[in-house]
């Protein structure tokens, strides 16, 4: 990887950290609504598998902290930060909000509520893409948490019977909500619980994203040319509370201080620093562009766009228009 | 015009969509090598292969999920689930996903999928096999849902679920896929929409639905044979989005009605078909609606419990005979 794609993938992590960091600002203002679950000390984990995958060409999904995942697959991130204004101009029309954010264009198939629903959806991805041949994949992001639904196992069974072009992704911050992981799991290392479906499976270092992209290029090229399901758990961590309403009394101060030094964006910048690919001044003037297109550009779109039109409540429920074979 | 069993009807219209479109698929338990519990899939695995006629382990929820993943992506499915008591466990892939994802997307993902169910009271099953969910699913905004109560409507009905582009269940019963019926020969679709009377009639309106519709036509020949009433059948057909305007027309004519449902009375069919005649057409009326309904009981084992639990031709002319005061 060359200094100019180094940059710009420190570039996308700084511009996800400060995207999260202004959407809980706009929480505050009672700009932003509902629930708000942001991803600040993740960002290794979607943008550096995503980067060894084909956003636009394969099909993504995850749970409720889902902006960057949205957006790191090509959503534009206007349509995102209107939508959690609510506004119809969201990649939602206003229609789903933070937690579900959808762009088919891009083949981001969506944000996700109900933990560990995403994961027969993605394998429903997979099946499709076997039907018509092609030679895109299925990206599933989740919790650890979610490893307890049954839908995660049933699931792997079938992924792995089926033989399914699906990559899973674990992104195991030890914790669902306030509740540590180890006081809900037994098997604490996640990519071990896939072992009695024979999917194959790694664990990994999710903080550095360079150890991050080499384990999710073995991971996507298995599954794109094997065309088989396969595991990986990148073991995180959330700087923030789980949801905007999360106290976090719950971790010690020292854990999230040890985290903290163990932050995706400051590990990636010291790298680039070391190097001479990056000077002190080119962080700071990076991170005020992003502040001001953040500012001027995103938040400004959202902010000036118009509501969803309450006449048209209704509309949605189903397909306007779609086929009716009997009126032949 | 060809007659044929209920789940003949049901095998055409799989047959007839697979053949056409290669994204048309079906899955579910014991459907493909099996044949299928009731028969609506057999010979498929022979003629479309382990790829199109998947027989599933015993997961509903997540083969539901996967086949309402595949829909997003614009393939076909026709998910069959056992019997409708198991639809339980597919719910939330069914609820939360099926039929929100349209919405919540604001129009953006479209999800064509097809859950078929075989549901009611069959012969002594017991409470966990005699599960009536209409009332479930009817509720459920973004869902159509769509009940054939002849071979003619199984098949019609599963054409157009196949080709529509939201989320449909079609509730078969446990106790029809042997009723015989005539087919049109030629390809044909009933429409997902709307209510069809099935015999006209001037002096009340019999509303039912699936089985209860020949529980209706039963009572309404006896009815017009031993009393000179003339009941007028509506067929509800498909009970969401339910036909506000049909179901306030034919009342409209007839000034009374009755509506039959197999499901226990508190929440459903007869408490909805109700209120939409008192919105829809209230001085129309010249007697209170009536409802005939199950007891709202756990479906016993015990074969006279289990009549006593769910209505019939009987129930249904004597509750016709209350409102008309003959
Ligand atoms: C089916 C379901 N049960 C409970 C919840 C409430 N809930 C939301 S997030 C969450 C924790 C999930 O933890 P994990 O999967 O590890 O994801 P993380 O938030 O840590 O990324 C819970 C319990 C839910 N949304 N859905
Ligand atoms: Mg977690």
């Amino acid at each position: 990887m060359d200094a100019t794609d180094q940059k710009r993938l420190l570039r996308e992590m700084l511009f996800a950290r400060r995207f999260e960091e202004r959407c809980a600002e706009a929480y505050q203002e009672r700009q932003i609504g509902g629930f708000l679950h942001l991803y600040p000390g993740q960002e290794a984990c979607a943008i550096g598998v995503l980067e060894k995958a084909r956003p636009g060409h394969d099909y993504v999904i995850t749970g409720y902290r889902d902006h960057i995942h949205a957006i790191k697959s090509g959503m534009d991130p206007k349509a995102a930060m209107a939508e959690l204004y609510g506004k119809e101009t969201g990649c939602s029309r206003g229609r789903g909000g933070s937690m579900h954010l959808f762009d088919p264009t891009c083949r981001f198939m969506g944000g996700y509520a109900l933990v560990g629903g995403p994961f027969p959806l993605a394998a429903g991805f997979a099946k499709a893409i076997q039907m018509k041949g092609g030679d895109e994949i299925a990206i599933c992001f989740l919790g650890d948490g979610a490893n307890n639904q049954g839908t995660f196992h049933e699931t792997m069974n079938m992924a792995s019977l089926w033989q399914l072009p699906v990559l899973f992704v674990c992104e195991n911050n030890l914790y669902g909500i306030g509740t540590a992981i180890e006081r809900a799991t037994v098997e604490t290392s996640q990519y071990l619980r896939v072992a009695p479906y024979k999917i194959p499976a790694s664990q990994c270092d999710g903080q550095d994203i360079d150890v991050v992209m080499s384990e999710a290029e073995k991971a996507v090229t298995h599954v794109r040319e094997k065309r088989q399901p396969y595991f990986l758990e990148l073991m995180t961590y959330r700087l923030r509370g789980h949801s905007m309403s999360d106290s976090g009394a719950y971790r010690s101060r020292d854990e999230v201080e040890q985290w903290a030094r163990r932050d995706p964006i400051s590990i990636y910048r010291a790298r680039l620093e070391a190097a001479n690919i990056l000077a002190e001044e080119d962080f700071q003037k990076m991170d005020t562009d992003i502040q001001n297109e953040i500012e001027n550009e995103i938040v400004r779109f959202a902010m000036e766009s118009p509501e969803p039109r309450v006449e048209d409540l209704e509309r949605y429920v189903y397909v306007d228009g779609g086929p009716k074979p009997w009126l032949k | 015009m060809a007659e044929m069993m209920y789940w003949q009807a049901i095998l055409r219209a799989h047959d007839e969509e697979m053949a056409r479109d290669p994204l048309v698929f079906a899955m579910g338990e014991d459907i493909g090598v099996a044949g299928g519990t009731y028969k609506a899939t057999t010979g498929l695995f022979a003629k479309y292969g382990e790829q199109r006629v998947i027989d599933t382990p015993i997961s509903e929820n997540s083969y539901t999920g996967i086949g309402v993943g595949a829909a997003m992506l614009g393939c076909r499915p026709i998910v069959e689930i056992m019997s409708v008591n198991f639809a339980w466990l597919a719910m939330d892939q069914l609820m939360n996903n099926a039929a929100k994802v349209h919405y919540m997307s604001g129009g953006r993902i479209r999800c064509p999928f097809v859950m078929r169910v075989p549901g009611g009271t069959a012969h002594q099953l017991g409470a966990q096999h005699s599960a009536r969910m209409e009332k479930v699913f009817m509720g459920i905004s973004g869902l159509r849902v769509v009940t054939p109560s002849t071979p003619r409507d199984a098949y019609g009905l599963l054409k157009s679920a196949v080709r529509c582009d939201d989320p449909v269940v079609i509730i078969e019963h446990e106790s029809m896929y042997n009723l015989k019926g005539e087919v049109p020969e030629s390809e044909f679709f009933t429409p997902l929409e709307g209510c069809e009377t099935v015999r006209p009639g001037t002096d009340l309106t019999i509303f039912a639905y699936n089985i209860s519709v020949h529980w209706a036509l039963e009572a309404a020949g006896r009815l017009s044979r031993e009393l000179g009433i003339e009941a007028e059948v509506v067929d509800l057909r498909a009970l969401k989005p339910l036909d506000r305007a049909g179901i306030a027309a034919s009342v409209r004519r007839t000034h009374r009605a009755l509506v039959v449902e197999e499901d226990e009375a508190p929440v459903g069919v007869g408490s909805e078909v109700i209120a939409i005649l008192n919105e829809e057409c209230f001085f129309d009326l010249d007697a209170a609606p009536v409802r005939v309904h199950a007891r709202d009981v756990p479906i016993p084992y015990n074969r006279q419990l289990e009549k006593a639990s769910i209505p019939n031709a009987g129930e249904v002319f004597a509750a016709a005979r209350r409102i008309l005061g003959k």
